[in-house]
């Protein structure tokens, strides 16, 4: 239920600083691999030096002989597991059959964990790593995209919660043809892995009996918990998964890794306490974003109305698993065009499967989009956002459905606004100053506004205090602040009595922490909690002997400042304490559940929107390319925190100018290994590297999206950012860059 | 890791003593041993820890120079007034280098001999001649966009990763070291040596040699230097092309000129007739284009790096413009001048 006291509360929409903020600068915040436990041993993985093949032999006497080790598993010796493929399948997993650690001789990609060895120091267990040898038969081996097209297929099993491309509308290849001017090109991105701060790392915590501690480095506390049940053939009371904080993820902590298996394996085998804990390195032998091989073709009249679009791309898969995302549905859904087809196919390469990493698939189709809607543009003479305007869609086309709210023609006169565009000359290579070319670009950003079935508990003690529990996790988004805020609003408290639980897997039911859902979705299940407890509080509180408010309709009583007062006469109230004491109640408990309203589903869908505008400096003599201003406009629902929020897209931005000029995963096809696996050499972006970023909120009111107005920040920030900066680097120097990231070399041509 | 004991020398004349040993390795700051270490690439038997000698002050040298002391810091070096006064370029490429928390530990001896970046170096699990001699190079043939254009060869294609020692080789420095039998001054453009058959050695430091200072002559070059370092990001990444320069110029004429590359081969790149090309001559972009290309005479890609044959070309020649402008490249404004 949605009501004035929720959307004017002193803390929903109010730049709080986040509640964990202290915890987490003075090192009090446990992350997985710092949590203590007694006699605790320590894992070390060794991985393969080949990429495909088999283990011939593997010599493990030298390291067991090694002072301090416990044990050396490997295929040959590791304790029985699961048998189905479906016990291995989390919430996320993409079809296929999920990589199962040690389990034969099999050499599936390079880098593969082949071995733990098991210490009762961490420095004697990396000591006897280095002395595991291992011969292999290898074999051959295929990690060039660009080599596989022609095997590429349609993937033949559907991942569950990722939309298959569009049907085709009208005939697009006859649009194509008979269309005035038309443009057909490729673009791509390179692989990309995520490399949050905190490397990969479980500790398992051995309760004795069997039972289990986990703290794990995940995105979904009960997702882990799942997978180790049914891969270990545990109950569900026996095994608790706790990861209050996560050092950054970007999708990679949404599968369990295979170092929660080793670890989780070896505590049941020694009945001891086990951490395994990744090196930089081992994090690029996790998921990633896949090698991307997109054509767009763009056909429109002379006016510009859109004629025929054409959005092709081919991804790289694992062997194992057809890991899908969502890459060529947004440019049926961006722009209204009578004609448009889609297709969307595999590769296999002999690598591990990749996974979602920030705005998964958005990030690569809408580049490509907007990338060909700039020169499409630039084919056209006509102004980028007019070419935008004149093709705006108003419905959504792929699923024949109505938007629940759509902004973006705000965030474009906005964005420009604030940006300036209209200083913006439209000729290339026509701005300069100094050396330096200046060019000026911008892009749309779309994401969907998903919300997922949450669940949470609220419970209001006699002192006053209310704790807010849910599984989901905060990954640094700022999740624990968003739910105080709400709570507070709800139950009329100042903040500092509101306390949130999140991240361990007792806490009332939440799917994975991810596509930007949770605000949403966590954030309305907290609100439903609290109604429900305010509804019993003010209950218990007309009820009491006396009391000021025993005739006052319930929609006239309000919540505040920790008292429940009638609305117009602050001073006929009685405090929360009081109530409680009055009532004889220790606490007042409600746990709900929020989801989507499945009606509003059947006739409309929710998207997230922005409008990015980026400028440029480039010293084309030298290649060097500064992105000197962003100004990002964002359509989101309502902004719970704008403080929050501007950092979310602060994040999405950077990391969109990572994606543009810097980020790349070396692959040497050769040996079929990635090869810059280390922060030195896969670089993101530094501080020198990031000028002005401006964030605004355009206001979007959607009572649909979820129950609280709110659509979610995770992704959108990332999304059209590459695309602008590509369009940016094209109005300054007249070059256009379709593959990313745009580096040095590319700038030179030389 | 592989296990190693630990001593502390007393004096430089233990250190060498220790050194006797081929397989001991002196450690300092630590910030490219200890990662050499723990990726197997480097394995010491013993580490000989020279941080207590007293080698970390900056001296007047005889004839008017300064002597460093090899366990300076690379930040207390940059910091420090008189090398800031009189030899900005070195202060500019030391702060160009690593990041804050890195030059607050890596050492003036430790830098000279850091090793290369090559990917393949530091992953045991690809065959490296530097490495493992004989293993072969994967670079050739491989991902090579980060290496060497000059004087490489068919063994090793790896480049020399410092920004200090671009400095230190365009301002002409010695390097002072001990060892068994007695101290000797190596000149910077001997110091590194090419990898030709021997890629695994980079240095003409003989067995049990210690560094104990590098001499730089008197300053030369007034305002007129540079440091100019090209890198896929701004900071903290390692130089795809830089160029280090010092120029003399009087009355619109250059008397003395030294320049050299860093990023393009397995030591920093000098050409002595590069440099005489731009004496007795105009600081004019004429003059800046022959000796970019009398620097980079021999320069050869191997694929993914053939561009860094024009970017070096193109960096010589805005090095020496910023030289000659007296307006050296900043290493804390956000961009390239």
């Amino acid at each position: 239920m949605l009501n004035a006291e929720h959307t004017q509360g002193a803390h929903v929409g109010a730049p709080r600083s986040r509640v964990d903020g202290r915890l987490k600068v003075t090192g009090a915040a446990r992350y997985a691999a710092e949590f203590p436990a007694d006699s605790l041993l320590h894992g070390v993985i060794v991985s393969s030096a080949v990429t495909r093949g088999k283990i011939k032999r593997i010599h493990t006497g030298d390291a067991k002989a090694q002072p301090g080790v416990v044990e050396v598993f490997t295929h040959e010796n590791r304790p029985s597991t699961a048998w189905f493929d479906y016990k291995y399948r989390d919430e996320t997993a993409p079809p296929g059959s999920p990589f199962r650690p040690l389990y034969d001789d099999e050499i599936q990609f390079s880098g593969q964990a082949i071995a733990l060895v098991v210490a009762e120091t961490f420095e004697a267990a990396r000591a006897a790593a280095m002395l595991v040898r291992v011969e292999y038969t290898p074999a051959d081996h295929a990690t060039n995209l660009d080599l596989q097209l022609d095997e590429a297929y349609v993937p033949p099993k559907k991942r569950n919660g990722i939309k298959p491309p569009p049907k085709p509308r009208g005939d697009a290849e006859a649009a194509f043809a008979a269309a005035p001017v038309k443009l057909q090109n490729e673009y791509r991105v390179a692989i990309e892995h995520h490399n949050p701060m905190e490397p990969h790392a479980t500790t398992v915590v051995w309760k004795g009996g069997g039972k289990l501690t986990i703290h794990d480095k995940t995105q979904g506390s009960q997702n882990s918990q799942s997978y180790v049940t049914n891969v270990f053939g545990l109950s569900a009371d026996d095994v608790e998964v706790i990861s209050p904080f996560v050092g950054g993820a970007f999708g990679s902590g949404l599968r369990p890794q295979h170092q929660l298996f080793l670890a989780v394996m070896a505590a049941l085998q020694l009945e001891r306490s086990v951490r395994v804990e990744l090196t930089r390195d081992q994090t690029f032998t996790l998921g990633y974003r896949p090698c991307t091989i997109q054509q767009v073709s763009l056909a429109a009249n002379r006016d510009g109305k859109l004629q025929s679009v054409m959005h092709n791309a081919t991804a790289g898969t694992s062997r194992f698993e057809d890991y899908q995302e969502v890459v060529v549905n947004w440019s049926g859904l961006l722009y209204d065009s009578p004609n448009a087809s889609f297709d969307y196919r595999l590769a296999k390469l002999d690598t591990y499967t990749p996974s979602d990493m920030r705005a998964p698939g958005a990030t690569l189709g809408v580049f490509a989009l907007e990338a060909a809607m700039d020169e499409l543009s630039c084919e056209l003479g006509m102004d980028p956002i007019e070419l935008r305007l004149r093709n705006y869609a108003d419905r959504d086309e792929n699923d024949d459905k109505a938007f629940t709210s759509k902004e973006l023609r705000a965030c474009y006169r906005q964005g420009a606004e604030r940006f300036g565009w209209s200083r913006r000359s439209s000729k290339p290579r026509s701005m300069r100053e100094g050396r330096e070319l200046i060019g000026m670009g911008m892009a749309s950003g779309v994401w969907e506004a998903m919300m997922q079935k949450t669940a949470a508990r609220a419970t209001l003690t006699a002192d006053g205090k209310l704790e807010i529990a849910c599984a989901t996790a905060d990954i640094g988004t700022g999740t624990y602040t968003i739910l105080a805020q709400i709570a507070a609003d709800a139950l009329g408290l100042p903040l500092e009595r509101v306390s949130v639980k999140l991240g361990d897997s007792s806490l009332p039911k939440s799917p994975v922490e991810g596509g930007s859902w949770t605000a949403a979705s966590a954030g309305s299940a907290v609100q439903a909690a609290c109604d429900s407890v305010k509804q019993a509080l003010l209950t218990a509180a007309r009820g009491l002997e006396g009391s000021p408010l025993a005739n006052v309709d319930l929609d006239r009583i309000v919540l505040r400042d920790g008292r429940a007062e009638v609305a117009a006469h602050s001073s006929a109230g009685l405090a929360i304490e009081d109530i409680m004491r009055g009532a004889g109640k220790q606490k007042l408990e409600a746990e709900e559940s929020a989801a989507p309203s499945k009606t509003a589903m059947l006739t409309h869908v929710g998207y997230t929107h922005s409008a990015v505008f980026a400028e440029v400096r480039v010293d084309e003599e030298l290649g060097v390319v500064r992105v000197t201003r962003i100004v990002n406009a964002v359509a989101a629902g309502k902004i719970i925190n704008p403080k929050t929020a501007r950092s979310q897209i602060l994040g999405g931005v950077v990391m969109g100018i990572g994606m543009a000029l810097e980020e790349e995963t070396l692959v040497d096809h050769h040996l079929g290994r990635f090869m810059n696996h280390n922060l030195a050499e896969y670089h993101v972006p530094v501080n020198a590297d990031i000028h002005d970023i401006d964030v605004l909120f355009v206001e979007e009111h959607d009572e649909m999206v979820s129950p609280i107005g709110v659509k979610g920040l995770g992704e959108i920030g990332i999304v059209g950012t590459a695309a602008a900066i590509a369009n940016a680097i094209h109005h300054a120097t007249g070059k256009r860059m379709r593959d990313l990231p745009i580096t040095i070399d590319k700038i030179i041509g030389a | 890791m592989n296990r190693f004991s630990y001593v502390r020398a007393a004096s430089a004349a233990e250190a060498v003593r220790e050194l006797a040993d081929p397989a001991a390795r002196i450690i300092a700051g630590g910030t490219n041993l200890l990662d050499l270490m723990k990726y197997a690439v480097e394995k010491p038997t013993r580490l000989v820890d020279i941080t207590h000698l007293p080698l970390a002050t900056i001296e007047d040298a005889p004839g008017g120079g300064v002597r460093i002391g090899a366990l300076v810091t690379n930040a207390a070096l940059a910091y420090d007034d008189r090398i800031a006064r009189d030899y900005p370029l070195l202060s500019s490429a030391l702060l160009a280098g690593a990041s804050p928390q890195l030059r607050n530990a890596a050492t003036t001896g430790g830098n000279l001999l850091q090793r290369t970046r090559c990917y393949y170096f530091y992953d045991p699990a690809t065959p490296c001649n530097k490495r493992e001699p004989g293993s072969g190079c994967s670079a050739i043939g491989g991902l090579n966009r980060i290496h060497a254009i000059l004087g490489a060869s068919e063994n090793c294609i790896a480049t020399h990763p410092s920004d200090m020692c671009v400095a230190l080789a365009a301002l002409e420095a010695v390097i002072h070291v001990e060892g068994p039998d007695g101290a000797r001054a190596i000149p910077m453009a001997d110091f590194h040596r090419l990898p030709g058959d021997s890629p695994e050695i980079d240095t003409t430091l003989r067995q049990g040699e210690l560094i104990t200072s590098v001499e730089l002559p008197p300053p030369a070059f007034g305002q007129n230097h540079t440091y100019l370092k090209l890198r896929d990001r701004l900071s903290y990444a390692f130089a795809l092309v830089s160029v280090a320069v010092g120029l003399n110029i009087e009355g619109g004429t250059i008397k003395k000129a030294r320049m050299a590359l860093g990023g393009v081969a397995h030591k920093p790149w000098r050409k002595p007739e590069a440099e005489q090309a731009l004496e007795g001559q105009a600081p004019t972009l004429e003059n800046f284009g022959r000796a970019a290309e009398l620097l980079l005479q021999g320069a050869r890609g191997h694929g993914h790096n053939d561009f860094k044959i024009e970017l070096a070309r193109r960096a010589i020649g805005r090095a020496l413009s910023q030289a000659a402008e007296a307006r050296p490249q900043s290493q804390t404004d956000k961009r390239i001048r």
